[in-house]
């Protein structure tokens, strides 16, 4: 492992994330933390993960969509953020790409999305990361 | 003035703060950062340090470089550079610079050897704004315009931007803010980018614009004993970092 590596490693080590395994597709709750003058709370963000980028390395991240008064929102975040207090997989999704920009284009009935029934964690050797559905 | 380093630049990756923020940060690596020669005032007229950087194989150092290492007793270093140091700065020959030269928000100033970018035009090598799309413009639309005046003079300024080579050049990058230092790896992390390709060599120096910090080490922050390399290196990263002896 290069050094580079290890440092990305050894940080991810340290922010001790626990990341559930989501996809593009899964519905999630992010709760992210707000700094409102002096106190901080957390903020739910709830949508449909349309894309992850970066892979579950130090960089990555993975955008999340719903619609809000109307108005469709999308927000990035990276996984690894001191920022991100919980992420919940509310919602297992079947989808058949791994970014769903088209449903940026759609509303209502052709935007969703049906469930995975049958989901199974990804990594059986990691059994630490497992989902918490 | 206090010396600076030469440093490997290994590449780039992201730092997250506590409060969030994420820092992009350029990992430079001191390898065996040595003290090769000290040039002093009585003899050459000027006071610097001579740091050599890197391992060569002593077969391919030429002889006299292989004698000017023996000189100095140590080993055969691949990339060697002089800094500027004031008198009371020099640091003894053979010593070895250590990652807490230089402190956790200081401002350094890195060059480097650019990419090489080879033949370019003048778009892309001074920002030229190129030729229109239509009203008649014809294959030329990527070109310079025009490149001076008329009979009077009758010929091309010198230093006139022009296409042509570009990158491989010296650069240097100023103010640069040093997030994060790790003596044990001997490592430099540096907000922002710098100059040149990863696996090259850059020479890093106190920034000449910014006020230097309190607690910078003076002369030189040194490695001491070969064991205290080796404990050290084992060590946690997180372990508090050791300050070898002052030269």
């Amino acid at each position: 492992m290069n050094v580079i590596e290890a440092i990305e490693a050894e940080q991810v080590a340290a922010l001790g994330k626990e990341i559930p395994d989501f996809k593009a597709g899964d519905t999630v709750r992010v709760g992210f933390k707000v700094t409102e003058g002096t106190r901080t709370r957390v903020q739910n963000f709830e949508g449909v993960c349309i894309a992850r980028k970066g892979g579950d390395g130090i960089a990555g991240s993975f955008t999340v969509r719903k619609i809000s008064f109307g108005e469709g929102v999308e927000r990035v975040f990276p996984i690894h953020s001191t920022n991100i207090d919980s992420i919940t997989v509310v919602r297992r999704g079947r989808v058949r790409r791994s970014k769903l920009y088209y449903l940026r284009e759609r509303r209502g009935k052709s935007a969703r999305i049906a469930e995975q029934t049958n989901y199974r964690p990804k990594r059986a050797t990691a059994p630490a990361r497992g989902a918490d559905q | 003035m206090r010396s600076g380093v030469i440093a490997r630049k290994l590449g780039m990756t992201r730092l997250f703060m506590e409060d969030g923020r994420q820092v992009p940060v350029t990992v430079l690596e001191l390898d065996g950062c040595q003290v090769v020669a000290q040039r002093t005032a009585d003899r050459d007229g000027y006071s610097a340090v001579q740091l050599g950087a890197g391992s060569a194989r002593a077969k391919r150092v030429s002889r006299p470089m292989r004698g000017h290492f023996a000189a100095a007793s140590v080993a055969p270093k691949r990339k060697i550079a002089e800094f500027r140091v004031a008198p009371e700065n020099l640091i003894d020959v053979g010593a070895e610079i250590s990652a807490d030269h230089y402190v956790a928000g200081q401002y350094v100033d890195i060059s480097g050897t650019s990419i090489g970018k080879g033949f370019q035009g003048g778009m892309k090598r001074h920002n030229f704004g190129g030729l229109r799309a239509s009203h008649g413009v014809s294959i030329s639309h990527r070109s310079h315009g025009s490149t001076g005046q008329c009979q009077d003079p009758g010929r091309v300024f010198k230093g006139k931007k022009m296409a042509g080579h570009m990158g491989a050049a010296r650069v240097t990058t100023q103010n640069l803010e040093v997030v994060r230092t790790d003596p044990s790896r001997g490592l430099i992390m540096v907000k922002g980018a710098v100059p040149g390709a990863r696996g090259g060599w850059v020479t890093v120096k106190d920034a000449v614009k910014k006020k230097l910090p309190e607690g910078v080490p003076f002369p030189a922050a040194v490695k001491a004993a070969e064991a205290d390399v080796a404990r050290s290196a084992e060590e946690a990263p997180a372990a508090t970092p050791e300050q070898g002896a002052e030269a």
